[in-house]
């Protein structure tokens, strides 16, 4: 257990590594640039003494460096600032859309990562017929596919003509679990038609690249069904490179997402961050920013742990 | 080249995408209506006077996206070179230096890709003053990243051949190095990666657009007529998809010939280019 305690170790001290690099990035990205944030926020018409004094509510006229560790240290004990534009708390306004954020994201890998690893088996065992070329036929308009194209389609579809599901994803405090999902279940299936033509591919991908061992070929002379042969021998030797796939493509949904809650008007972290963005809210934009990155590193690195922990000769090294 | 081994797919890929470059080119020709003249009542359906309707203003939704391929492409293709220079110089010297300059760069990248790219996007829209150079910039930028990791695989390979060991010992710059010994070997691969780096600035823009921090209105491209036209659908009115289905349309075109062009240099480095 010794070596892999040791990678992993490694991984994350890595990732909170990163971390920190990412926070003075997006710092850096949001405080030093040519524009003057006052300046940007009060507009052209603004008189010298109100972009003094929000200047100074701003604590601009600090060194750069004060002014992040005051908000690195605000960030350590969860206090994320006030918004700029409404005065309000960002932690608390944070706290239940990224709730709201995870809910959709959950579902939609819980519709995504099944079918994908289901139809990259598929895949597999009609490779090269019509099953396999439809597969990958498909990841071609997925890529090429931009997130509202779908997402509107399925409103005009099945929210408008067909009536099964709400146009307008609203959830609030106290809904019951039933009408929260129902009310997600059209951003979830956007979500999950962007991610699952790539999760299925690369699926296929490790689970080909497996087959090609000698071990598939004793399976295959034993005369086991293909199935079998790909459930039991491949798939488990597979498992690590797919888990991966799926943890990139979870970090990508939770990016996705973005899009997505714009154009279900779903109170999540994406409309809450775009909303702040075109105000010019420079605290809660940075938070979100901060946030999202710190989950697509976060589900990076779950990937990392797992491939070093599914890999039987990093557990039990000679 | 023969042409007669082009395959199908990529002739139709071809063939779209001309259609939409045209259309870009000759904008004010084609067009019927102006970009901004109201011509009609909102959201009329297709009609012999508007081929495609008119949109959330009653302006006609043809012209409209005659003038946004102009906009969406020109942007789209300004970026992806600014996106192309600079990944594919940075990536080229990265190799042909190492050393310090090359762990530099390198881990310089590898923080900004480690925020995914619209997020980091977002987070810069939102001090920079809103206007296309700003955007071309970032977009260009930020998409560097990955053609520099790129450039640096190939180069890194190409470096260590004979003719460039021969070309150092000559007593040829770096420059030299980078211009005339591997950016000729990296050229096909870069040319296929253009492709798809212009696919992503397209939908990139577009997303952008459609958030409303792209692309300013009275100012049409197709990302911003998909958020200009959404309330239509909730009446059933599918004007926001006629520029959001075209930017799949020329997504899927692109990377059909890209498709295309990455199969011949992988048919290439086989040997025989018997195909």
């Amino acid at each position: 257990m010794g070596l892999a305690f040791k990678l992993i170790a490694q991984r994350i001290s890595l990732g909170i590594l990163l971390l920190f690099a990412v926070s003075v990035l997006i710092f850096v990205g949001t405080q030093i640039l040519p524009g003057d944030v006052a300046q940007s926020i009060l507009g052209q018409s603004a008189t010298p003494e109100n972009l003094a004094n929000l200047r100074k509510d701003l604590g601009l006229n600090d060194p750069p460096l004060t002014r992040y560790f005051n908000w690195l240290g605000g960030i350590m004990v969860g206090d994320l600032g006030t918004a700029l534009t409404s005065g309000a708390n960002i932690s608390e306004a944070i706290a239940s859309r990224l709730g709201n954020t995870l809910f959709l994201a959950a579902v939609a890998a819980v519709i995504s990562v099944p079918t994908a690893i289901f139809l990259g088996l598929i895949a597999v065992r009609y490779k090269d017929r019509w099953p396999d070329k439809l597969i990958s036929a498909s990841t071609l308009a997925s890529i090429s596919l931009p997130e509202f194209f779908i997402g509107y389609l399925l409103i005009l579809v099945f929210g408008v003509k067909l009536g099964w599901f709400p146009t307008v994803a609203t959830v609030y405090d106290g809904m019951g679990f039933g009408d929260r999902l129902n009310a997600v279940m059209l951003p979830a299936l956007t979500l999950t038609l962007v991610v699952l033509a790539h999760m299925m591919r690369m699926t296929r991908a490790a689970i080909l690249n497996v087959m090609q061992s000698a071990y598939i070929e004793t399976a295959e002379l034993k005369g086991l069904s293909s199935f079998k042969v790909i459930w039991k021998h491949a798939l488990p030797n597979a498992i690590s490179p797919v888990i991966n796939v799926v943890m990139l493509n979870m970090a990508y949904l939770i990016v996705g997402v973005v899009v997505v809650e714009v154009i279900f008007v779903y109170p999540g972290m994406g409309q809450y961050l775009v909303d702040h963005v075109s105000k010019r809210d420079v605290p809660v934009v940075q938070a979100c920013g901060l946030i999202f990155a710190a989950i697509y590193i976060g589900l990076n690195l779950i990937a990392d742990i797992i491939s070093v922990l599914s890999n039987p000769r990093l557990r039990h090294p000679k | 080249m023969d042409l007669k081994t082009i395959p199908l797919s990529a002739w139709l890929g071809i063939f779209s995408t001309s259609l939409f470059a045209f259309a870009a080119i000759f904008a004010p020709l084609i067009a019927p209506y102006g970009l901004s003249d109201v011509v009609g009542d909102v959201w009329e359906p297709m009609s012999r006077e508007h081929l495609l309707g008119t949109d959330n203003l009653g302006r006609d939704l043809l012209s409209r996206m005659i003038y946004g391929a102009r906009t969406t492409l020109t942007i789209a293709a300004l970026a992806t070179i600014v996106s192309f220079t600079l990944g594919a110089f940075l990536g080229m010297a990265a190799a042909v230096i190492g050393g310090w300059a090359d762990q530099l760069l390198s881990r310089g990248v590898d923080l900004l890709m480690s925020i995914p790219t619209l997020i980091f996007a977002l987070v810069v829209l939102s001090v920079m003053p809103a206007n296309i150079l700003t955007l071309i910039l970032v977009m260009g930028i930020l998409d560097a990243t990955r053609v520099f990791r790129l450039s640096r695989a190939v180069a890194v390979d190409v470096n260590v051949m004979d003719f460039v060991e021969a070309a150092k010992l000559r007593g040829e710059g770096r420059i030299w190095i980078i211009t005339r010994e591997i950016l000729p070997n990296a050229l096909s691969t870069l040319v296929a990666e253009l492709g798809l780096r212009f696919i992503f600035m397209v939908l990139f823009l577009s997303a952008l657009s459609f958030l409303g921090l792209g692309i300013q209105p009275p100012e049409a491209d197709w990302g911003g007529m998909v958020k200009e036209n959404k309330d239509g659908i909730i009446f059933g009115i599918p004007a926001a998809l006629i520029p959001a289905g075209a930017i799949a349309v020329l997504a899927i075109s692109v990377n059909l010939i890209a498709d295309w062009i990455l199969n011949r240099t992988t048919d290439l480095k086989g040997g025989r280019g018997g195909n």
